[in-house]
């Protein structure tokens, strides 16, 4: 009942996204647990990780477009809130680990011991216990958004300014992960995984169950970003992004709406690296480089922003291809990333789904005017 | 361990009984060593050792040569005349008082003695040569090493050459180590151990520190209280010059910054221009004072401590070049719109990163550094690196140029109108567009130079410039967008307090500190340290 309202609300582009999702949750497993091995429609298992690391991307890239393309405010530290859903699932998959270490301590995970140190530090404790983990996926993102959010739009930091402070903590946030004090690695991160919920991360049938997870989850996240912004709220962060002092003289409180995006952004963003960090095998302190942030930007801004379906296909697009080129031509891919970013805001600002609904409105417009003006052009 | 103060009694009771006449027979011998030399034709091992001080103390080469012989046992003497010849490699003999070879090969020779009271008289006579040696950094280097033994068999020989020396350097090192020696030595006077605490309270630092501490266990309350006075002046001392070291170092810090940052201060603070790609004209800069030195070195050599003064203009030329192509190409259809500018500049970024790696590869290029620009000096006991020193020097140089432009030229003032109404500076018939474009290059160029300075001390890499893209933000941020003087006010503020916090907090933390109170500062004042009213606040 609830879902078949919420698809009724759709409009094409959802309906689509949607319906390519369900069919990436059907068609994945097939091709690559039925299919056989030696038949050419098989799907390799680490195609199955590799496109479920792009959908984290797509997941972080609605985030984004959340908070930028809905309310403006273009944070370049979204790569901070996934490095930290990442940080909090690398927590619970290291206590999974056990005695399985190289030094084999049932208690402290590998790099403590290397460390020398004798007891867990309270950061790590309850990370064993799944559900509390992934209750830190969300707070923890959530939380920092939320003190960083509640600092920054009462103080009315906004545009660029606001730009160049997020890019200023996801950049002290990693200093901060790459001391070895910290508790989280240091500069090796967390990795060499074995298992979660009991179950062999390395395993083909994990990985498929992972990626249909990362599936389910940017429909959900694709859904609760889409109900935001056609809500009444979602009105007022458009009215927000397009005229901030507009909206605050009307009565609203713009820092609590700008508020609320950020840390239900910051949310996603986190879900998006817990899910990104069992698939791609590692989590450490690069995640949080201010590079990562700006080029998940582009993503967005390539999709088209304010658009939503626009960033996960942008995310998508641009990861396979920096996948393709880092492969076949590894010089090229900064020269394309760089040319893609001054391409898209010099000639396609809207993205491509921004390029492609106008240009079909325009089109439904000229046919809808057609029967009038084509008898005038006749005579 | 006991036996130990009883043994250096003993060793300085002997060097004072040979000491007993040695004042005045060291001023007479001092220039004919021939005396002392002959003193030596004996088997008595008294008047070998009184010959060996005598010999000592004339600080002659020929002194020299007699004693290591004689520690080598390759020195004779012939009973009947007193005649002492030294005997080299290959058999032959020489005569120690004149060095020359005698007319016939001499005969009848005995071999001059050692016992161990000869051989510590030995040694501490070829301290005494190096004390009174004609070279004077060889003298140094002896007063130093015997400020670091504190031997108290050296103390004659330091009274010696003190009696000589004339450089006041020297002389003040071998004071030093007469009082370090005195402070060690346990039998001395209590008059002059605290005249030697007073010399070394002088000296003022780590060592003199430590040797202080020693005399404070000294068994007499005079020499104690002198010492402790002693120290609390010193630590006092080290107190303030730890600070003014932390300072000296913050304002090398504080410069590097402004040098990464002056340029962003222009594109960013005066056009409201959010240039991702500023780093990389720092990084452009740099490459061009690697083709130079190259160059240089290839073709002309002897110019190369000129390499950085060529570099200069060059490094000026090719950012401000690259700067009017990026703002005639990318950021004038972006004017108004800052985030997206700030995306397209990202860009030009990256091109510019892999545009250079593909040139000269991903590693490390060696920048070297002109002659002028090695090598340190002492000021009131800070060490300073004339490195460091150019660096704030052109640094300063470098604002004060920019400040000059700015507010003194035609060029300045039409940018400054531009600024702040672009529409009413437009209607005055002021080509705007031609002044952003100049002032983009005033920018990109000034970030240029700041990459020739930072080639200096930075390693030469593509990624050069991405390490500086967040700290000149914050710079510019922090002091205040649109205000030169906010910009160095808040480098200097900034390499300062970094320095202050690393002893506390460690280099890491210290930054991440600094990061979080730029952060939660700009909560507090949006618009910087000092806000200026322009186009860059109404945007």
């Amino acid at each position: 009942m609830m879902t078949a309202r919420l698809i009724a609300g759709l409009d094409v582009r959802g309906r689509i996204f949607l319906a390519v999702l369900a069919l990436a949750i059907v068609a994945v497993p097939v091709l690559n647990l039925m299919v056989p091995p030696g038949s050419p429609f098989h799907m390799p298992t680490y195609l199955v990780s590799l496109f479920g690391k792009y959908l984290c991307y797509a997941l972080l890239a609605i985030a984004l477009d959340l908070v930028w393309g809905y309310c403006g405010i273009l944070s370049l530290g979204h790569g901070a809130f996934f490095a930290l859903g990442g940080y909090a699932m690398g927590l619970y998959l290291m206590r999974q680990i056990g005695s399985r270490g190289v030094y084999g301590n049932p208690l402290l995970p590998d790099f403590m011991v290397f460390l020398n140190w004798k007891e867990l530090p309270i950061t790590w404790w309850g990370f064993g216990f799944f559900p509390y983990a992934m209750l830190m996926v969300l707070v923890v993102p959530g939380l920092l958004a939320f003190v960083f959010g509640w600092f920054a739009f009462r103080s009315r930091v906004t545009g660029v300014y606001l730009s160049i402070i997020t890019q200023a903590m996801t950049y002290a946030m990693m200093l901060a992960f790459f001391r070895n004090d910290m508790g989280f690695g240091g500069n090796n991160g967390l990795t060499d995984f074995k298992e979660i919920l009991g179950f062999n991360i390395q395993a083909q049938t994990t990985r498929v169950a992972l990626f249909c997870i990362t599936v389910a989850m940017l429909a959900a996240g694709y859904l609760v970003a889409r109900a935001m912004v056609t809500s009444s709220y979602g009105k007022v962060l458009v009215a927000i992004r397009d005229a901030e002092s507009r909206t605050r003289f009307l009565g609203y409180r713009v820092e609590r709406f700008k508020l609320l995006a950020f840390v239900v952004s910051a949310c996603m963003a986190g879900v998006a690296g817990a899910l990104y960090v069992p698939q791609v095998g590692i989590i450490n302190p690069s995640e949080f480089a201010p590079a990562n942030s700006i080029e998940a930007v582009i993503w967005v801004a390539v999709g088209g922003r304010g658009t939503l379906v626009g960033a996960a296909l942008g995310a998508v697009l641009v990861n396979f291809a920096k996948t393709w080129l880092t492969g076949a031509l590894p010089e090229f891919w900064l020269f394309g990333l760089g040319a893609l970013f001054i391409l898209v805001t010099l000639f396609l600002p809207k993205g491509i789904v921004g390029t492609l609904s106008d240009w079909s409105r325009r089109r439904a417009e000229a046919r809808a005017a057609a029967p009038e003006s084509r008898p005038a052009a006749a005579e | 361990m006991r036996a130990l103060p009883s043994l250096r009694a003993l060793l300085t009771a002997i060097a004072l009984l040979l000491v007993a006449g040695l004042p005045l027979h060291a001023q007479i011998a001092a220039q004919d060593p021939a005396a002392a030399i002959a003193r030596l034709a004996t088997d008595n091992f008294r008047e070998i050792e009184a010959g060996i001080t005598e010999l000592a103390a004339t600080g002659s080469d020929k002194a020299a040569a007699a004693i290591q012989a004689l520690a080598d046992g390759r020195l004779f003497y012939r009973q009947s005349d007193k005649a002492v010849f030294i005997r080299d490699a290959a058999g032959k003999h020489v005569d120690a008082r004149t060095g020359t070879a005698p007319a016939e090969e001499p005969s009848g020779l005995r071999p001059v003695r050692l016992n161990n009271a000869v051989r510590r008289s030995i040694e501490a006579a070829m301290g005494t040569l190096t004390l009174v040696s004609p070279d004077p950094a060889k003298r140094l280097s002896a007063a130093v090493a015997v400020f670091r033994s504190r031997d108290a068999a050296t103390l004659p020989a330091l009274d010696t050459a003190l009696a000589k020396e004339t450089e006041p350097r020297i002389r003040a090192a071998l004071a030093q180590a007469r009082a370090a020696v005195l402070i060690a030595k346990p039998d001395a006077s209590d008059s002059d151990k605290v005249s030697a605490v007073e010399i070394i309270a002088a000296r003022g630092d780590q060592d003199a520190l430590a040797l202080l501490n020693t005399a404070k266990a000294s068994p007499t309350p005079i020499v104690r209280l002198a010492a402790e006075t002693a120290i609390t002046g010193i630590e006092r001392r080290l107190v303030v010059l730890n600070a003014f070291q932390n300072i000296w170092y913050g304002v090398s810090l504080g410069s590097v910054l402004l040098l990464a940052a002056i340029g962003l201060a222009i594109t960013f603070g005066v056009m409201g221009i959010i240039n991702m790609a500023h780093g990389e004209m720092v990084m452009l800069g740099a490459y061009t004072t690697f083709v130079v030195q190259e160059f240089l070195r290839t073709r002309y050599p002897g110019l190369f401590d000129w390499s950085l003064a060529i570099a200069l203009p060059l490094a000026f030329i090719v950012a401000g070049l690259v700067g009017i192509a990026i703002e005639r190409g990318i950021i004038r259809f972006l004017y108004g719109r800052p985030l997206e500018t700030l995306l397209a500049t990202w860009g030009v970024s990256l091109i510019l990163q892999q545009s250079v790696r593909t040139i000269f590869g991903a590693n490390n290029r060696e920048v070297g550094a002109p002659s002028f620009m090695s090598g340190a000096f002492d000021f009131f006991g800070l060490t300073i690196t004339y490195g460091r020193l150019w660096i704030v020097v052109f640094a300063m140089a470098v604002f004060v140029a920019l400040w000059v432009v700015l507010n003194m030229t035609s060029f300045g003032l039409k940018m400054r109108a531009v600024t702040q109404n672009r529409r009413m500076a437009s209607a005055m018939g002021i080509r705007t567009p031609w002044i952003d474009s100049l002032t983009f290059a005033l920018g990109s160029g000034i970030a240029g130079i700041a990459g020739v300075a930072l080639s200096q001390i930075d390693n030469v890499s593509p990624n050069l410039g991405q390490s500086y893209i967040v700290d000149s933000f914050m710079v510019v941020v922090f002091g205040g967008v649109g205000n030169l003087w906010g910009t160095l006010v808040a480098a200097l503020t900034l390499g300062v307090a970094n320095k202050f916090l690393e002893p506390y907090a460690g280099a890491v933390l210290g930054k991440i500190l600094l990061l979080v109170f730029i952060i939660l500062f700009i909560q507090k004042r949006p618009r910087g340290l000092f806000a200026l009213r322009g186009r860059a606040v109404e945007s």
